[in-house]
């Protein structure tokens, strides 16, 4: 049987974003084609539906200090986001990964992976130590890089170098996406024959349960769509990353052919308020809408809900909710630079900046129910055909692929 | 006797560009993009012409000249005239000059290779006589045997074409209709008087048309001597073997180092060279023989797919769609007059439209994808859907005014 140390930071209901989901995803399709994995987690905490695996805390530290407050964030302004935050217990990240990376070392003493397997820069200082001091073979697993965090610009240069260093000592990376991919090579240099593309896909417990649409959450939206407008969404962070600026430009051109048009941008972030600002400048404060941070149920209430899905990114690795908007019937809009565009086919496409092409998408979807029903049906058949059984499966192949660099 | 009937279809549609909602009403150069665009007409018919046109005329008129035995049949869309008259008036010119010499015979079509006669039957009409004027004025013949665009064929069209005196129609040898029947002689086509119906040998012709260079292909390289054995081999089945392909098979599909020239080069005289063999034009086929059974088709076959049908064209909702909104204005767009409007109109009708917004395979990123000039046939419908509100526009601008 085949065992593999598994390097991760978040698993649910720890999660603060997709890495948890898709680590758990990934861990429980292995388990299922019978690998035995161990999880390593930089906190302490019950995972009571976690039953397939071993689930190891790094560190004595409650799951809300595991980011230290994230890499970009001081001490001070952690203390002053999160009041009830204990000065005491607080640490940086670099002393949360070193604390890792420490306990790594003490367990590798007693116990042998076949492979160890890292996923993204968090993790990469323990896998390097794995590899430099137990000559483990290892996997390093790029769901983002810092170039994709930083909007494509240059990132926190010690985060660069964590990244490559993790990236030069793997011996096989598995990247998100072709995209993904493309980066690791020409910013990193990595040749490419040593980086493997496996696709994340839907979470699988998102297809099949239960799930309706309540009928009176976003009653506005509901009211507005019932005089004849069209709901258009994004979900995320509101970060550079994510190209909303653009998105929002895009907005503007198509209200003014439009004016029936309803802009969601559904989430948080350094940018919010910027766009409020600039949603006013264009003068269309009126259309659109700032749900604040929503997950879970309210998250989905906003797919159903949404005629339209912009996924509006500079640099999107893999990005799962334009697959979670696909299952609520939403047609997609999808950047070219996302990774998930390498993927699904029934969607319309552009480049981040080309405002006026994202404007007539959306006008075309909007004026032509024939394109809108076409998408609709179309995306039905794709996103399904994604599983993580497949992830699983390409996982195992890379596994066996390098077990034998064990010395 | 021994006969092939060698076919050979020239067309370039006039794509619309990335036209943008945004451009409605005020520009209406759809048909005009950047040299370096996707949809520059101009660009694609360089680059055709220079792989395709350029060599393939070069040598069938070579061995027009050099063999009285050799004969082809053409057939030659509006919309590729219109631009090699832009673009490649050397090309008419040299296409004029094997048609003078009876060995070169043309095939009647609609101008703009439209499917209108599954929409609109006066449209259809004009079409066809359109293009039978264009043949006329440029290379002073007038076509005898007809195709519909894209071999779409039923009986309902036989019938048209007997009614117009045509003593030929061309359709797909396809063997769900056929049955135990070979391709390999002349039919009569259902409910017809005097027309005869000849069928494209679909086995033959694609072994060159598709397969020549696919080297995953248990029977490549495709040399002559084999080719030549599987024409004796079919002769068993009846005496004329259709040969119909398009014409950029050779350079464009094909391309000249896979050998396809060479190939043809020697095949025609090696053809001619065996005691009774010859070549004919499709007219002379339909002389040929007296019909050998009645065929029917009474649902339509094309050339296209393993289905051999029009869903290609015409399947998901946006091809309807986009193909209804086209042909619902046409009366309107022919009350203005406007000749400029009229012909613009006009080139919206080319099948290869319909067809860029086929999403059968599209997932697959199989032959639809490769030919097609737009990023996907959602962007294709997007584009199509502007330039129709466009031309109403522009209509209504011209009847007001008349008002």
């Amino acid at each position: 049987m085949m065992k593999i140390l598994m390097l991760g930071w978040e698993l649910p209901p720890h999660n603060s974003g997709g890495l948890g989901v898709a680590c758990l995803n990934m861990a429980r399709a292995l388990s299922k084609q019978g690998v035995d994995i161990d999880f390593v987690v930089p906190y302490e905490a019950e995972h009571p539906e976690i039953n397939f695996m071993t689930i190891h805390s790094a560190t004595h530290l409650d799951p809300i200090y595991r980011y230290g407050g994230g890499a970009y964030e001081s001490l001070r302004l952690l203390e002053k986001i999160i009041p009830s935050i204990d000065k005491n217990k607080l640490v940086s990240i670099r002393d949360v990964q070193k604390s890792y990376c420490e306990f790594i070392n003490d367990y590798l003493m007693d116990y042998k992976p076949d492979v160890v397997h890292a996923h993204d820069w968090l993790t990469f200082e323990a896998g390097v130590l794995a590899k430099k001091n137990y000559g483990l073979p290892l996997v390093a697993h790029v769901h983002a890089t810092e170039f994709d965090r930083a909007g494509m610009h240059a990132g926190n240069p010690l985060i660069h170098e964590i990244e490559y260093e993790g990236l030069m000592m793997a011996d096989k990376i598995i990247a998100v996406s072709e995209a993904t991919k493309r980066i690791i090579h020409d910013r990193y240099k990595i040749p490419l024959n040593k980086i493997d593309v496996i696709y994340n896909s839907l979470d699988d417990d998102y297809a099949t349960s239960d799930y309706h649409f309540e009928e009176d959450s976003y009653g506005y939206l509901k009211k507005l769509k019932s005089k004849g407008y069209t709901v258009v969404s994004t979900v995320g962070r509101f970060t550079v990353q994510k190209g909303l600026s653009h998105f929002m430009h895009g907005a503007a051109l198509a209200i003014s052919k439009n004016p029936k048009l309803i802009f969601v941008f559904a989430g948080d972030g350094e940018e919010r308020n910027e766009l409020i600002n600039m949603a006013a400048d264009l003068g269309i404060s009126k259309n659109v809408i700032f749900t604040g941070f929503i997950r879970g149920k309210r998250l989905r209430d906003i797919y159903a809900i949404s005629d339209i899905f912009v996924m509006s990114s500079v640099s999107e690795p893999f990005g799962l909710t334009a697959l979670e908007a696909a299952h609520h019937g939403d047609c997609l809009i999808l950047t070219k630079q996302s990774g998930v565009s390498e993927v699904i086919w029934s969607a319309m496409k552009y480049d981040f900046w080309d405002k006026q092409k994202l404007a007539d998408e959306i006008l075309a979807i909007v004026d032509n129910p024939a394109l809108r029903e076409t998408l609709q049906n179309n995306v039905r058949h794709e996103y399904l055909k994604i599983t993580w059984n497949q992830v699983a499966k390409k996982c195992l192949k890379v596994y066996n692929n390098v077990k034998h660099k064990r010395n | 006797m021994r006969a092939i009937c060698l076919y050979l279809h020239i067309h370039q549609p006039v794509r619309y560009r990335q036209y943008s909602i945004f451009d409605v009403g005020s520009n209406s150069n759809y048909f005009y993009d950047d040299y370096n665009g996707r949809q520059s007409n101009e660009r694609i018919f360089h680059k055709v012409a220079r792989k395709s046109y350029r060599p393939m005329l070069d040598l069938l008129e070579q061995n027009v000249a050099r063999y009285p035995g050799f004969k082809v049949s053409l057939s030659i869309t509006g919309t590729w005239l219109d631009q090699a008259e832009k673009w490649g008036p050397e090309f008419i010119a040299q296409i004029k000059r094997m048609v003078d010499t009876g060995q070169v015979e043309i095939v009647g079509e609609t101008y703009y290779h439209s499917l209108a006669f599954f929409y609109n039957r006066d449209e259809f009409d004009q079409q066809v006589k359109m293009h039978a004027q264009k043949i006329k004025e440029l290379f002073g013949v007038t076509p005898k045997v007809f195709r519909n665009t894209e071999f779409a064929y039923n009986d309902q069209l036989a019938k048209w074409a007997d009614d117009n005196k045509y003593i030929g129609i061309l359709a797909e040898g396809w063997d769900k209709i056929l049955g135990w029947r070979s391709p390999n002689y002349v039919y009569q086509p259902f409910g017809c008087n005097n027309l005869k119906l000849l069928l494209k040998n679909y086995r033959l012709s694609d072994d060159i048309a598709f397969r020549f260079s696919n080297r995953g292909w248990n029977e490549w390289p495709l040399t002559v001597p084999k080719y030549q054995r599987w024409l004796n081999d079919d002769c068993l089945r009846g005496p004329l073997i259709n040969l119909f392909m398009d014409f950029e098979t050779f350079g464009e599909h094909q391309w000249e180092d896979t050998g396809i020239f060479d190939f043809m080069k020697t095949l025609i005289p090696n053809w001619l060279n065996e005691y009774d063999n010859k070549f004919v034009t499709v007219s002379e086929a339909c002389e040929l023989m007296p019909p050998a059974d009645v065929v029917s088709m009474p649902d339509t076959v094309t050339w296209a797919d393993t289905e051999r049908d029009l869903s290609a064209w015409l399947s998901n909702s946006m091809q309807h769609s986009a193909m209804h909104d086209l042909y619902a204005m046409r009366d309107k767009i022919l009350s203005t007059n406007d000749q400029q409007l009229i012909n613009d109109w006009r080139y919206m009708t080319t099948s290869d439209h319909p067809y860029s917004m086929c999403t059968k395979y599209w997932n697959d990123g199989d032959v639809h994808a490769y030919f097609s000039a737009y990023a996907s046939p959602y962007e294709s419908f997007m584009y199509f859907e502007n330039v129709i509100r466009d031309l109403e526009y522009r209509a209504s601008i011209i009847l007001d005014r008349n008002v």
